[in-house]
């Protein structure tokens, strides 16, 4: 019980992480229709801004300004290269953004070395968020931030506890996505500039007839969604390892969600998002395999079987290419995505 | 009933095109004369294998509109299905001599498109280069869990000097390989230039530039894309055959997202938009690889500035600039224009040679701290922290930038004009 609350807590945070970074990309998208393929990039930019700023100001400063700054560089790089390709079609856009991310990952490494950096979360975040006791007569109960080491070692041989903790800074995570989430749902639905950039986006030569600055929308935008992941970055860089490679191992894996969830759908994206999280975070923690599975059934296995790789392969293992096994399904079943309305 | 003509109709013969497919085979039979050290055969026949890989991959970009970021996945199961291939010919299990290797390749390729394009080939534009992309991380994740087929870290290794020599050819030389190779490349540039003009071409050009009317007049755009994809995956599959006969040794980074991004990186350099682009495109990938990176640790980061600036003023790349001068030369106002030229190249190198040598310092700072500051760049020394280098790199910097940007706005000036020229000229003739 207490292994299936945490586990889908953590794939819960995983999954809004996830949803921080590909929000910002569906606005991108459904916006100028240019699918950021630096995005992953700008996410590793704000964590390492953020580290850098962690040690000069304190983390909570860093949280404010990593992404402030990471969507200035976004900003500027809609400005002085994105707006300039926009001529030439959808394609250049997205060739133009694939360099970008080449250039963003040269030089993370030339300011900041090629191995990870310690981006330490601040004493208030490094604890356990809460602790789950498993007492084998009095049941399941909750403790608030760590619990008492008399909670989780029983002096009678007899009781069994078990305590499992869930960290603060995923707690954070969760708390800080759905914040974001929430912000970015009043300003598209309830205020001026959002009815502006959602008429925009649908309908900009009518927008810029009545006086708004389409490109500057764009730009803004641009801002925005890359800042977005300048703030995935500062807290999952936080939580996670800060280092070059972070980029690469959640750069598809977003890429996979806007598909899945159905290009430029916010809720589409918000949906995929959870599902890859939740699915992946379990796959990870099971170690069972369809070996294991014919046994468990009662089958004879044969030598021949027992030494077959695709047979052996356990769950844990498969777990880092369910998500493109989940995209390929969704295109075969469901080519829109889950809540997608384009059909090309 | 068959097309009769009912008239005579002069048809000469294309000369232009005998002379330059003639020389094609010239430069591919004597390469290897005029460059003869080992490394220089080595990298001949690389660039034979990324010539076709290119070829194959502009195939999808550059006739089809379809912007893949996964294309390795056909020339690397490729290379696997030919190692497969070579292995068991070694052991004697499949009787095929390691000429035919390449083309086991490939229709290892053309399987793995069938199978993976049609999922991939259902959507176009940027749906399909994440579905690509998806496929691309599919694959390399399965090559580390199936052992068996990728060998794992150590990847899987061969001999290709098998069986019997037929006429004293062994496959044991470099160079027998790289006539191979080059028999291949040849074979391939004729048959994909030919797939240019069938129909089945035709049609794929149309469905990049309209897709609704390419409907209209009774074509199905997926199937069409799904065609085109299987047969660049049958050029990639025999790159990547070429490519284990070459190196006798395939890991699991040749199906990586790397190779991937380098195909599309050098394809569009080279030019998407003309035929012999991609073979531009995949010299410079094999320089860039061998030699730009012996020169210097941020190859990558000089490649992805190229990149994003020829994206940006030159979208068309390098083999579109050649033929917009080829244009001007064909009006005789090249002339008029090389000055500009010439003032462009030596500014530029000026402004890249003082921002290189600020980025070589950085470099020299981030990876070697424990060893001497000192390092040597172009042949002088620098001190990564003194002030004189610094000073003098940003100083050169910006006086190249300086005049680049002098030289930028005559040579636009001298450009418009030779434009404006060529409109008269053409309209002139017309009217004649």
């Amino acid at each position: 019980m207490e292994f299936f609350f945490i586990s889908m807590l953590n794939g819960l945070s995983y999954g809004l992480l996830l949803f921080m970074l590909s929000s910002g990309l569906t606005l991108i998208f459904s916006m100028m229709g240019v699918l950021n393929f630096a995005h992953a990039s700008f996410y590793m930019l704000g964590a390492y801004i953020g580290y850098t700023l962690n040690g000069v100001f304190g983390f909570w400063t860093a949280l404010f300004l990593a992404p402030v700054l990471t969507g200035a560089l976004g900003a500027l790089f809609e400005r002085l290269s994105l707006r300039r390709v926009h001529v030439y079609g959808h394609v250049p856009e997205l060739l133009v953004t694939f360099g970008l991310s080449y250039i963003v990952l040269e030089l993370v490494q030339l300011v900041w070395g090629r191995t990870a950096v310690e981006f330490v979360p601040p004493a208030l975040l490094q604890g356990p968020a809460f602790t789950l006791v498993q007492h084998s007569v009095n049941g399941l109960s909750l403790v608030w931030g760590a619990a008492p080491a008399e909670l989780c070692n029983s002096a009678d041989a007899a009781v069994r506890m078990v305590c499992t903790t869930f960290p603060a800074t995923r707690g954070f995570m969760m708390l800080v996505a759905l914040v974001m989430m929430l912000g970015l749902w009043l300003l598209l639905k309830r205020t001026r500039v959002g009815l502006v950039i959602q008429a925009a986006l649908t309908h900009p030569e009518a927008v810029e007839a009545l006086g708004h600055n389409v490109p500057r929308v764009f730009m803004t935008v641009f801002g925005v969604g890359t800042g977005l992941a300048g703030l995935a970055g500062v807290i999952g860089g936080s939580t996670f390892v800060t280092e070059p490679a972070m980029a690469a191992t959640v750069g598809s894996i977003i890429f996979v969600v806007v598909v899945v969830g159905g290009m430029g759908s916010l809720g589409g994206a918000f949906l995929a998002s959870l599902l890859i999280g939740v699915v992946q975070t379990f796959a990870v923690a099971f170690d069972y395999s369809l070996l294991m599975l014919l046994q468990q059934l009662g089958l004879a296995t044969s030598q021949a079987m027992q030494n077959n790789s695709v047979l052996k392969l356990t769950l844990s293992q498969v777990a880092p290419i369910l998500p493109y096994m989940f995209l390929v399904l969704i295109l075969i079943f469901r080519p829109k995505g889950l809540l997608g309305t384009r059909e090309t | 009933m068959a097309l009769t003509k009912t008239h005579y109709e002069f048809k000469p013969y294309n000369v232009a095109r005998w002379i330059i497919w003639g020389l094609f085979a010239l430069i591919l039979l004597l390469a290897p004369k005029l460059f003869n050290s080992n490394l220089s055969v080595s990298m001949l026949s690389q660039m034979g294998v990324a010539i076709i890989a290119c070829l194959s991959y502009n195939m999808l970009l550059g006739q089809g509109g379809m912007l893949s970021f996964g294309h390795a996945v056909y020339t690397g199961l490729g290379s696997y299905v030919a190692m497969h291939a070579l292995l068991a010919a070694g052991s004697g299990s499949l009787p095929v001599p390691v000429t035919l290797i390449p083309l086991v390749g490939g229709l290892g390729g053309m399987f793995f498109a069938v199978l993976f394009g049609y999922v991939s080939t259902k959507k176009s534009g940027t749906t399909f280069a994440m579905i690509t992309l998806g496929m691309a991380e599919l694959v390399f994740a399965m090559s580390l869990m199936f052992s068996e087929f990728f060998g794992g870290e150590a990847g899987v290794s061969g001999n290709r000097v098998v069986g019997e020599s037929f006429w004293g050819i062994t496959y044991g030389p470099q160079i027998q390989v790289y006539y191979l190779t080059a028999a291949y490349t040849l074979v391939c540039v004729a048959l994909m230039y030919a797939f240019t003009r069938t129909p089945l071409g035709r049609i794929l050009n149309a469905v990049r530039d309209n897709p609704e009317r390419v409907e209209f007049i009774g074509y199905n755009t997926q199937h069409v894309r799904y065609l085109a994809f299987i047969i660049a995956g049958f050029f990639a599959g025999i790159a990547g055959g070429l490519a284990s006969v070459n190196f006798e040794i395939v890991t699991a980074e040749v199906v990586g997202s790397g190779r991937s991004g380098a195909y599309l990186l050098f394809t569009f350099l080279g030019g998407a938009t003309f035929f012999f682009g991609p073979i531009i495109g995949a010299v410079l990938m094999v320089l860039a690889f061998v030699l730009l990176s012996e020169l210097t640790k941020a190859w990558l980061l000089y490649l992805g500035l190229v990149f994003l600036f020829m994206v940006m003023y030159a979208p068309g790349g390098i083999s579109s600039l050649i033929m917009m001068n080829l244009r001007l030369a064909a009006f005789g106002r090249l002339k008029q224009i090389w000055v500009a030229y010439v003032g462009l190249g030596v500014t530029a190198l000026i402004g890249l040679a003082g921002t290189a040598a600020m980025i070589e310092m950085v470099y020299h700072l981030q990876l070697n701290t424990t060893a001497s500051p000192e390092l040597v760049f172009a042949g002088i020394a620098l001190n990564a922290t003194s002030f004189n280098s610094w000073f003098g790199s940003v100083f050169v910097m910006l006086t190249g930038f300086g005049l680049f940007e002098l030289a930028r706005r005559q040579y636009l000036h001298d450009w418009e004009e030779t434009q404006v020229y060529i409109e008269k000229e053409i309209k002139r003739r017309e009217a004649l």
